[in-house]
C-alpha cells in the first residue's frame, strides 16, 4: 500500500530547479532518511510533497484535500515555533485538530492519542510545563509529540533531532524505527549519516534537488555517493552491534 | 472554567452601573423601574432613550473591539498587534472627517457614520488587493501600515486645508471618541456589521489555535490559511469600521484585553476570542461610566480616557513581560 507517490515533482526558484524531477514512492512500514548537503532541497521537497508550496509534477498528498491530507501525513517543520506560552499538553493537543468535528472538545480517542505521543517521547513529567520556557531541545521533542499525536500513517518531520542531546537523539530515531515496525512510515531529514545508517530502513540522497540514490543504507552510503554528494570519506560497517558509519576526512 | 461566569458577572454589573451613571439626580430603584416600564415619563425617556443605547453601545464596541484584538494578535502570533492595524480604523475616520468637513454630518444624522463605513470598505477592498491572494501575514502587515497611512495622511490634509475653524473643532473632537449623544439610531446601525463580524471572527479559534505552530505547521494541519487571513480581515473590518463609525477612535482596548486576558485562558487563542469580547464590553463600560463620573460637567472624551487608562496598564504590561523573560 503507497502512502505517497511522488512523481517527476518539480519546485522552481525563477529559473533555477531547486526540487528537480524527483520520484519516489512510500510504502508502509518504512524509516525512511533523507539526506543531502545544505541546499540540496530537503525541505522544499517535503513541502512541494505535502502540498505547502507550489509545484509542477504530481503528489498524491498535495491533491487530497487538506482536512483529509492532515489525516494522511503529519508535518514536523523545521522552524520550531510556538507562539504562546501554553502548556506542554495543550501543545501536543493541537495535533488532534484535524480529527475533532467542528467546535467539538477533545474526546476520548484524543486524550488516548495525547497520551499515547507523551509516553512515546517521555514527556509525562514535562506536561503541565509551559512550552515556550522550556530549552530547545525540550521543545524539539514536544513538537515531535505534537505531530506523533495526529496519528497519520505518514510522519513528515524536518530535522527533527538537529540540537537534541546523544540519548534523545538515539530515542526519537528509535521511536520512528518503533513507528515503522507499526505499519506507520516516517521521513525525516537528518545530517547525521551515523544515526541515518542505524535506525533509517532505507534512505534517499539528494544533491541539488536531484534524488541521487534511493535504497537500504548500506546500498545508499557507498563511499563513491559519500564522497560525490558530501564531501567526505567515511568508514562504515556492520559491526556486532549494527552499522556504523562515521564521516572521517573532507576529499575536496 | 470560572473565569467565564466572572466576566459575564463583571459585564452585567457594569452595564447596570453605567445605565445608572449621568446628570439626572434619581435613584437607582426609580430609574430601572422607569426603564421597565416606560411610562412616558421623561425619566422613563432619558433611561430608554440616552442612556440604554449609550450603555449598548458601550458594551458593543467593547466586545468587538476586544475580540477583534485577540483574533488580530493570534493571527499574526504577536502581543503587539491590535484591530488598527488593518487600517480600517484610520480609514473609517477619514470617512467620518470627510463628512464633517463638507457639511454632509449636518444635512441628515446618519451621513457621518455611513461615510466612514464606506470609507471602511474602501480600505478593506483596497487591503485585499495589496496583501495577494496567498495567506501570509507579512504582507497583510505592510499594506495595514500603509493604508493607515495613507489614511492619517489625508485625514490631516483635510484638517490643513479645512477653512472652517468650527469644523476643524469638530473632526478634532469627533476623533478623540465618544459615546456621548448617541441613540438607537447608531446601535442599530452598528449592530448587524457588528454581528457579522463577530460571528467571522469567531469562528477564526481553530486556526489561530493552529497557528500557535507557525503557519506551515497549521496549514498541515488541515487549515486553509487564506480563507482564514479572508475572515480574519473581513471580520476585523467589519467590527471596527462600525465602532468607529459610531464611536470615532477608541484605541487601546484592543491591544490591552487580550493582553491581559492571556494568561487566565492558558494562552490558547480560541479561548481568548470571547474571554477578550466580555473583557473588552466591561473595559468600555467602565471608562465610559468614569468620564461620566469623574468629570461630570466637562465633556472628557472616552477615547482620551482610555489612551490615559490604556497606556501606563500597557507599560506595566511591558515591565512584567521584561521581568519574566530576564
Amino acid at each position: 500500500m503507497s502512502l505517497m507517490t511522488l512523481r517527476d515533482l518539480t519546485v522552481r526558484r525563477g529559473e533555477c530547479p531547486v526540487v528537480d524531477h524527483v520520484t519516489l514512492s512510500v510504502g508502509g512500514g518504512e524509516c525512511i532518511g533523507l539526506i543531502g548537503p545544505n541546499g540540496a532541497g530537503k525541505t522544499t521537497l517535503l513541502r512541494a510533497a505535502l502540498g505547502l508550496l507550489p509545484a509542477s509534477g504530481e503528489s498524491t498528498l498535495a491533491t487530497l484535500p487538506a482536512l483529509e491530507r492532515a489525516r494522511a501525513a503529519a508535518w514536523m517543520p523545521q522552524a520550531r515555533e510556538i507562539a504562546w506560552p501554553v502548556t506542554v499538553e495543550r501543545l501536543i493537543a493541537l495535533g488532534r485538530i484535524p480529527h475533532l468535528p467542528r467546535g467539538a472538545r477533545l474526546r476520548e480517542q484524543d486524550r488516548a492519542a495525547v497520551e499515547a505521543a507523551i509516553a512515546r517521547m517521555g514527556l509525562d513529567s514535562y506536561r503541565a510545563r509551559t512550552a515556550t520556557q522550556l530549552s530547545g531541545g525540550e521543545q524539539a521533542r514536544v513538537l515531535i509529540a505534537r505531530a506523533l499525536a495526529q496519528e497519520t500513517p505518514l510522519l513528515l518531520a524536518d530535522e527533527p533531532i538537529a540540537g537534541l542531546d546523544p540519548a534523545h537523539q538515539i530515542a526519537t530515531m528509535e521511536v520512528f524505527a518503533a513507528l515503522a515496525r507499526e505499519g506507520r512510515s516516517v521521513i525525516v531529514s537528518l545530517h547525521d549519516l551515523g544515526l541515518a545508517a542505524r535506525h533509517c530502513t532505507r534512505l534517499l540522497m539528494m544533491v541539488r534537488g536531484q534524488l541521487t540514490a534511493d535504497g537500504p543504507p548500506g546500498a545508499v552510503l557507498t563511499p563513491q555517493n559519500v564522497d560525490r554528494v558530501f564531501g567526505v570519506s567515511a568508514f562504515y560497517e556492520d559491526t556486532a552491534q549494527g552499522p556504523v558509519f562515521q564521516p572521517m576526512q573532507v576529499t575536496r | 472554567m470560572r473565569l467565564a461566569p466572572g466576566l459575564v458577572l463583571l459585564v452585567a454589573v457594569l452595564f447596570v452601573l453605567s445605565l445608572l451613571s449621568g446628570q439626572a439626580p434619581v435613584g437607582a430603584g426609580q430609574s430601572l423601574t422607569a426603564l421597565i416600564a416606560g411610562d412616558g415619563t421623561p425619566l422613563a425617556v432619558v433611561m430608554r432613550e440616552i442612556r440604554l443605547p449609550r450603555a449598548l453601545l458601550a458594551a458593543m464596541i467593547g466586545a468587538v473591539l476586544g475580540l477583534s484584538g485577540a483574533a488580530m494578535q493570534g493571527y499574526l502570533r504577536n502581543p503587539l498587534a491590535e484591530p488598527g492595524l488593518i487600517g480600517v480604523s484610520g480609514a473609517s475616520a477619514l470617512g467620518a472627517v470627510l463628512a464633517i468637513q463638507t457639511g454632509l454630518s449636518l444635512m441628515f444624522p446618519l451621513a457621518l457614520p455611513l461615510a466612514a463605513l464606506g470609507m471602511a470598505v474602501l480600505a478593506v477592498l483596497l487591503i485585499l488587493a495589496l496583501a495577494g491572494p496567498r495567506g501570509a501575514s507579512i504582507t497583510l502587515i505592510l499594506a495595514g501600515i500603509a493604508i493607515s497611512a495613507l489614511a492619517g495622511a489625508l485625514t490631516s490634509l483635510v484638517l490643513n486645508l479645512s477653512p472652517n475653524p468650527f469644523a476643524a473643532a469638530d473632526i478634532v473632537f469627533w476623533m478623540m471618541g465618544s459615546l456621548a449623544d448617541r441613540s438607537f439610531t447608531h446601535v442599530w446601525l452598528a449592530a448587524p456589521f457588528m454581528a457579522v463580524g463577530a460571528l467571522l471572527l469567531a469562528s477564526l479559534g481553530r486556526g489561530l489555535d493552529a497557528l500557535t505552530l507557525g503557519e506551515d505547521a497549521a496549514e498541515a494541519l488541515g487549515i486553509g490559511l487564506s480563507g482564514l487571513r479572508l475572515r480574519l480581515i473581513l471580520g476585523t473590518a467589519a467590527c471596527v469600521g462600525a465602532a468607529t463609525a459610531v464611536a470615532g477612535a477608541i484605541g487601546f482596548v484592543g491591544l490591552v484585553v487580550p493582553h491581559l486576558l492571556r494568561p487566565a485562558v492558558g494562552a490558547r487563542p480560541s479561548s481568548l476570542l470571547w474571554a477578550s469580547a466580555l473583557g473588552g464590553a466591561a473595559m468600555v463600560l467602565a471608562a465610559d461610566i468614569a468620564v461620566r463620573e469623574l468629570l461630570p460637567a466637562r465633556d472628557l472624551k472616552l477615547g482620551v480616557l482610555m489612551a490615559l487608562v490604556g497606556a501606563p496598564l500597557f507599560l506595566h504590561l511591558i515591565y512584567k513581560t521584561r521581568k519574566e523573560m530576564a
